[in-house]
């Protein structure tokens, strides 16, 4: 190693411990539950309580149907801003920003405000209607992932000549959008989802607020009573995000074909 | 009326009066290019006969059916385009079918389609490759196999050979054009390139400032170009000017040569105007049937092949000539005294 790498691998390695440090110790504290060795225990009773598969399975169903209603929502939205109003694109980038300026707590306030038992549309007020208010307002904070993503997968392929070319074979909108754009843009499209995925497992204040039990208020709870638990939780956690992140590099590699060009 | 009838179309965007009275009548299966300078409205005609933009007045009929509010996607119309715009996600197979998929035909006749398109533009073995691993000739032909495979009425091409080098461009040309043939498909091929719209095509249409300013066969075009305009864009020129002697009979003097035009002109006697000529038809030295000839000296020589271009300073004016490379006979030197001959048939009277 010469005297010049020196300082950028130091950063890198105070960086790399910055990090790793209380990940580390996190690692070994939830580890720690039977006294004086190393156990899984923490972890065997996290994953057998019922309520964790229940509020998991049901985080996870949540974010699955808000990655669909964000992609229904975004491709279609990004797809024609591009091709038919470019000049819409700065006002919709900046609107799609919004849920990372507004703080979700007023976000939901606003929500509780507008469709509490006795407003016009009291949507608060059955099972059904709460669900579907927090699946509205994930795909709202998933919004500036998914459109960021989807915008530049847009950016790589040249689709207002794909779309000609559909048209003139006789091809309409949603085959366009389906069997054009869709697939071509799908690598994109998952990056963002990942990134939904995440945020939604983990998300507490909507689900806290609206009463709802998934996984974020579950963790929430567990740190509050428990004293190992929440670190293999945190762990587990930890770990569904970084799988996400792998799977995206995963699917960015292995996709069959290559858009990229340019 | 013709099959495609294309009836005083107009086009602005915004202020800007791009298409500006466009008439032009399409015969079925011919194949009309439509040539001229870059932003005299080409591709915009093309658009609107593709129906990805809409006229601002005119009308657009194919085989007797107005079509002009009919969406692209219903037009029956093959597109291809300068860039390919192939489906970067399917097979070539899937891309040639698409049409076909898209009008709901069925798996084995899309299949038999396919592979016949395949054939046809001589790649049977690339079914299965996706259009990055291809070279541009090769996607430029399976974007032709993909307009032709649904049976279109009609086959657009915007510029398709510019993206290719000089090699390519040359047979892929020849081969749009024997296709064209063999399908008989009523056809329109956009280009800035005059030898290719010279060498492909049954008519050409010479586009300026979004007006036809001649439609008519290539040799038509090349020799008696019927504006200005025409005459300089489609191939090379010499300008020679001419002083009018007697306007009635076509008598004029060019320097010192009397030469009589046998054709009454517009101007008036003692005024200038331009005659127009092209370089292969000056000869070097008198030659039978040129009865004009001109003494001067060589300018400039350039050597370009088969062909050798020469310049002769005449007077004030210099006169490019054309004559075949011959090995025996290295080009004269530059600087030595010549004659040129023409005859007056070839000297052309153009409208301002
Ligand atoms: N969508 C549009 N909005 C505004 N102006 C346009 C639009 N499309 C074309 N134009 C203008 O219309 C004129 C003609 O454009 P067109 O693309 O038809 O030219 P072209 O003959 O095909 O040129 P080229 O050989 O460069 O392709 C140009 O001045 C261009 O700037
Ligand atoms: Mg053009």
């Amino acid at each position: 190693m010469t005297g010049k790498r020196i300082w950028p691998w130091l950063a890198v390695v105070l960086g790399g411990l910055y990090f790793l440090l209380p990940l580390a110790g996190m690692v070994d504290f939830s580890m720690r539950m039977k006294r004086g060795q190393y156990s899984f225990e923490a972890y065997r009773i996290v994953l057998a309580d019922p309520q964790f598969q229940q509020t998991f399975g049901y985080s996870v169903m949540l974010a699955l149907l808000t990655i669909v209603l964000g992609i229904l929502l975004v491709v279609p939205t990004a797809y024609f801003v591009r091709l038919k109003l470019p000049g819409l694109r700065p006002i919709i980038e900046f609107i799609t920003l919004l849920p990372l300026v507004i703080p979700p707590i007023v976000i939901v306030f606003g929500y509780i405000r507008i469709y509490n038992t006795s407003s016009v549309l009291p949507l608060t007020g059955t099972w059904l209607g709460t669900n579907l208010l927090l699946l509205f307002g994930y795909a709202t904070l998933a919004l500036p992932y998914m459109y960021r993503s989807v915008d530049t997968g847009l950016r790589t392929i040249d689709i207002a000549s794909l779309t000609e070319a559909a048209q003139s074979l006789g091809a309409g909108w949603a085959r366009i959008l389906a069997v054009v754009i869709l697939p071509n843009v799908f690598v994109s499209v998952l990056s963002g989802a990942f990134l939904t995925f995440a945020i939604v497992i983990g998300e507490y204040v909507f689900a806290a607020l609206l009463n709802v039990n998934s996984f974020g208020p579950y963790m929430v709870w567990m740190g509050g009573n428990r004293a190992y638990e929440p670190s293999a939780l945190a762990v587990v956690a930890f770990a569904i995000t970084w799988a996400c992140m792998g799977l995206i590099q995963l699917v960015t590699r292995f996709s069959r074909f290559s858009t990229v060009r340019r | 009326m013709a099959f495609l009838d294309i009836h005083h179309l107009q086009k602005s965007f915004g202020a800007l009066h791009v298409v500006k009275d466009f008439t032009l009548g399409i015969e079925k299966g011919e194949f009309v290019s439509f040539l001229g300078p870059s932003g005299c409205g080409k591709t915009t005609v093309l658009r609107m006969v593709a129906g990805f933009e809409t006229p601002t007045s005119g009308a657009i009929r194919i085989g007797g059916r107005d079509v002009t509010s009919l969406p692209a996607n219903r037009r029956k119309i093959g597109m291809v385009f300068q860039a390919y715009a192939l489906f970067p996600n399917l097979t070539v197979e899937d891309n040639i079918g698409f049409g076909l998929k898209v009008a709901g035909e069925g798996k084995a006749a899309i299949g038999r389609r396919v592979g016949e398109m395949l054939e046809l533009i001589g790649l049977p073995q690339l079914g299965n490759r996706y259009p990055f691993q291809l070279s541009g000739g090769q996607q430029q032909r399976v974007a032709l196999a993909r307009a032709l495979a649904p049976r279109p009425q009609v086959l657009l091409l915007d510029e398709p050979l510019s993206a290719l080098d000089a090699k390519i461009r040359v047979s892929l040309r020849e081969e749009i054009r024997r296709i064209q043939q063999e399908l008989g498909i009523t056809t329109i091929f956009v280009t800035h390139d005059q030898e290719e719209a010279l060498s492909i095509s049954d008519r050409i249409v010479v586009m300026h400032q979004g007006v036809a300013d001649q439609v008519g066969t290539p040799f038509e075009i090349y020799n008696r170009p019927s504006t200005r305009f025409v005459a300089e864009f489609v191939g090379t020129l010499n300008l020679v000017d001419a002083d009018v002697v007697e306007a009635v009979s076509g008598r004029v003097r060019v320097g010192e040569v009397p030469v009589t035009l046998n054709r009454p002109l517009a101007a008036r006697a003692g005024e200038r105007i331009s005659l127009a000529l092209r370089p292969e038809t000056v000869a070097l030295g008198r030659t039978e049937g040129h009865d004009v000839v001109f003494s001067g000296r060589i300018a400039e020589v350039h050597f370009l092949g088969s062909v050798i271009r020469i310049r002769v300073a005449i007077g004030g004016q210099v006169i490019s000539l054309d004559t075949f490379n011959q090995p025996d006979r290295p080009p004269p030197d530059i600087g030595a005294p010549v004659e040129v001959s023409i005859s007056d048939r070839d000297l052309l009277v153009l409208a301002a």
